[in-house]
């Protein structure tokens, strides 16, 4: 615990959006068994905007990442107390249906994680799961604006067929967000997109999620403070479970106003 | 190194020693045999070659004895006393030479010692070869049986056609022993015994499989970790009750259950059926299915369930959709393991099925397996050359041949799915 850090917290201050509050989360504690992850966090995500979670190691960025579509429900001795709303509804809501909320949420993990199926299968597989789309050709269309959404279509559109474990790392990744758009989210949710791809690939993805915060809005967790600062527009700091501060991306990188953010994001430790 | 010192005059001088006396023991009847052909009086050899080989095999087992080779009376009293000696005086010499070269040699090695001399560098080569010559042992054994099953099939087809073999629809391999025996035409058509093992097989596996695969779907997926922990051991204790305990089950408890419920319904139902051999087989190769199953749907990556999960799947479409299709090699390599011990499986089905080699598809009569087949054929008194004996060694190679074929299979598909997520 650093002391004194919950004074500082200013949830949905100083920023400058024009934007709606769309996820609204109020003093989430996470607890794996005994241990905890995460403290008392407040924060609230706008809608159509990139927000994105900084912070060291074991931070809790990626925990509370989870907590949006539910996905530590499938840790067993995972348990969170506190209230996070999306569009005024409470998803932990005990009649909420988990299933229905996660294809509202879109998720794009830290490694490629494509099925061991065709690149169609692939992008075909949310739609199909939920019954939306049964017309075959509706099908290759969702697939393919899918895939030109991703930025992936030119590249692969004659590759359909091949398995999606075939392609490369970066083109794997956007695989996967094509994957996760073509259930049509509103909100996409980044776990370190970038972290096992090589530079190029990485510019490729920004590029793509720049374009995306027009249709969706995006929280992303980043290691990387040059990536946070040049695709969101909002950003939250966080360090061993806590909300440091959060804000305008311009003014956490330029004039943070927590001693730790600033040792942070100007490279004195984490 | 005074260790190493020791330990390599030991290797040295021990190791040639008992290289010696193995070669002794394999060569040792093959000598006795020469002997005593020496001694065979001429009127014996005249005889022919039948009573030449019953006198030397049997004078073989009584060499150590001088009473018990004159109580034969196959030999005169000087010829007697005169095998007795020597065979007496070439194996205390032979043990003689060897006890020599291993005092030679221990001494050579003695000598060959000073501080300079690097025991330790040596005593590993000798250890490395003796890991070797186990080694080699293992795999020679396997090519010896390989090979002895080959040759003694060879000598069954020079009796009884390949065709009538492999396409005949008639197994009655009793021979005659005397000329004219009542019965004894001796037909050799497999056909039954492997359709009999396929039918086993199958109602085995219909059983297996889908038990089997579901325990290892809930276990892997849906079962608590503490669960888990229980459960799996429990249920791979399936897999260590010893077959003939299975085998008495199936004869004495499932056997007349279904008999007495077949014949409620009014169907005729033998006790002994392919039927009752299966199911209790089943229940036996369910571990062999689960377990590997198991193993393959728990190494399905974690972070490919998540994907499927947070595109809104629910966990079963999950497991069908992603996790089923991405472990299916290394399952269908599971279920090809487990065919192959079925396919082997005796004790069963000796006790429950029968022996009756009955070319049927109904699982209510009593059929007969290719494993069964060959323990009736090799238990009891027969010639060692009769197509009857020999019958059997080919249907140990016909086996042999399928249960090779199954697991090169299964060790190709489970390989395959290993290299996918590497």
């Amino acid at each position: 615990m650093v002391d004194g850090t919950e004074n500082d917290i200013k949830p949905n201050g100083n920023y400058s959006s024009d934007n709606n509050l769309l996820i609204d989360c109020k003093n989430v504690d996470v607890f794996y068994g005994d241990k905890q992850a995460l403290y008392n966090v407040s924060l609230g995500i706008n809608e159509k905007e990139v927000t994105s979670l900084i912070g060291p190691s074991g931070c809790g960025k990626s925990t509370f990442l989870r907590c949006l579509n539910r996905m530590n429900d499938v840790i067993d001795s995972c348990s969170i107390s506190g209230n996070i709303t999306i569009n005024g509804e409470d998803i932990y809501n005990p009649n909420i249906d988990v299933v229905e909320l996660r294809s509202r949420i879109g998720m794009v993990f830290q490694k490629p994680n494509p099925f061991p199926k065709s690149v169609f299968d692939n992008v075909a597989y949310g739609p199909r799961l939920h019954g939306k789309i049964a017309d075959k050709d509706e099908m290759s269309h969702k697939v393919e604006a899918s895939l030109v959404r991703a930025g992936l279509w030119d590249e692969i559109k004659d590759r359909l067929n091949e398995p999606g474990t075939s392609l490369s790392g970066g083109q794997q990744q956007r695989l996967c967000i094509a994957r996760a758009i073509a259930v049509d989210p509103e909100i996409i949710l980044m776990d370190e997109p970038c972290s096992a791809l090589d530079p190029i690939a990485t510019a490729k993805i920004e590029e793509l999620i720049d374009e995306l915060k027009t249709n969706y809005t995006i929280v992303i967790v980043t290691h990387s403070m040059q990536q946070a600062a040049r695709v969101s527009q909002r950003t939250a700091f966080f360090h061993l479970g806590n909300l440091i501060e959060v804000g305008d991306t311009e003014n956490i990188f330029r004039s943070p106003e927590n001693e730790q953010t600033e040792a942070y994001v100007t490279g004195r430790y984490g | 190194m005074p260790n190493y010192h020791g330990l390599f005059v030991i290797l040295s001088s021990l190791l040639p020693c008992i290289i010696f006396l193995i070669v002794f023991i394999s060569i040792d009847g093959f000598i006795k045999g020469v002997i005593i052909q020496n001694h065979l009086p001429n009127s014996l050899i005249l005889l022919g070659r039948e009573e030449v080989d019953f006198s030397v095999s049997i004078l073989r087992n009584n060499i150590h004895n001088l009473q018990s080779i004159l109580s034969l009376e196959i030999l005169s009293t000087d010829s007697a006393n005169s095998l007795y000696n020597y065979y007496f005086f070439y194996r205390a010499g032979f043990l003689t030479l060897i006890i020599c070269i291993t005092t030679f040699l221990a001494y050579l090695a003695g000598k060959k010692l000073n501080v300079r001399f690097d025991a330790r560098r040596n005593v590993e080569k000798i250890l490395k070869f003796i890991f070797f010559v186990f080694s080699i042992v293992a795999v020679l054994t396997t090519f010896g049986i390989i090979l002895s099953l080959i040759f003694e099939t060879v000598r069954f087809f020079s009796q009884v056609s390949f065709s009538e073999f492999l396409f005949g629809i008639h197994w009655s391999p009793q021979t005659a022993i005397r000329e004219g025996q009542v019965g004894s035409s001796g037909s050799f058509g497999a056909i039954p015994i492997f359709t009999g093992t396929l039918l086993i097989t199958a109602i085995s596996m219909l059983i297996a499989v889908p038990l089997g695969l579901y325990s290892a779907i809930y276990l892997s997926q849906y079962a608590r970790p503490k669960v888990r922990n229980y459960f799996k051991p429990i249920l791979e204790i399936l897999a260590g009750i010893p077959t003939v305990v299975y085998g008495f089950f199936a004869a004495l408890s499932v056997g007349p259950f279904i008999r007495s419920t077949g014949e409620s319904l009014g169907l005729t139902v033998s006790t002994e059926s392919a039927l009752a051999a299966g199911l209790v087989m089943g229940i036996m190769i369910i571990p062999y299915v689960s377990s590997l199953s198991d193993d393959v749907m728990t190494a399905v990556p974690e972070s490919l369930r998540d994907g499927s999960l947070a595109l809104g799947a629910t966990k079963s479409e999950t497991i069908r959709k992603v996790i089923f299709p991405a472990a299916l090699p290394g399952i269908v390599g599971a279920i090809l393991l487990a065919i192959s011990r079925a396919i082997g499986e005796t004790m069963i089905v000796v006790m429950a099925a029968g022996l009756a080699a009955n070319l049927t598809a109904n699982p209510l009569s009593a059929v007969t397996t290719v494993t069964v087949q060959i323990v009736t054929l090799l238990v009891g008194d027969q010639e060692f050359d009769s197509p009857k004996t020999l019958a059997a060694f080919a249907l140990g190679l016909v086996l042999f041949f399928i249960t090779l074929v199954l697991n090169i299979l299964a060790m190709v598909t489970v390989r395959k799915y290993r290299e996918r997520y590497e």
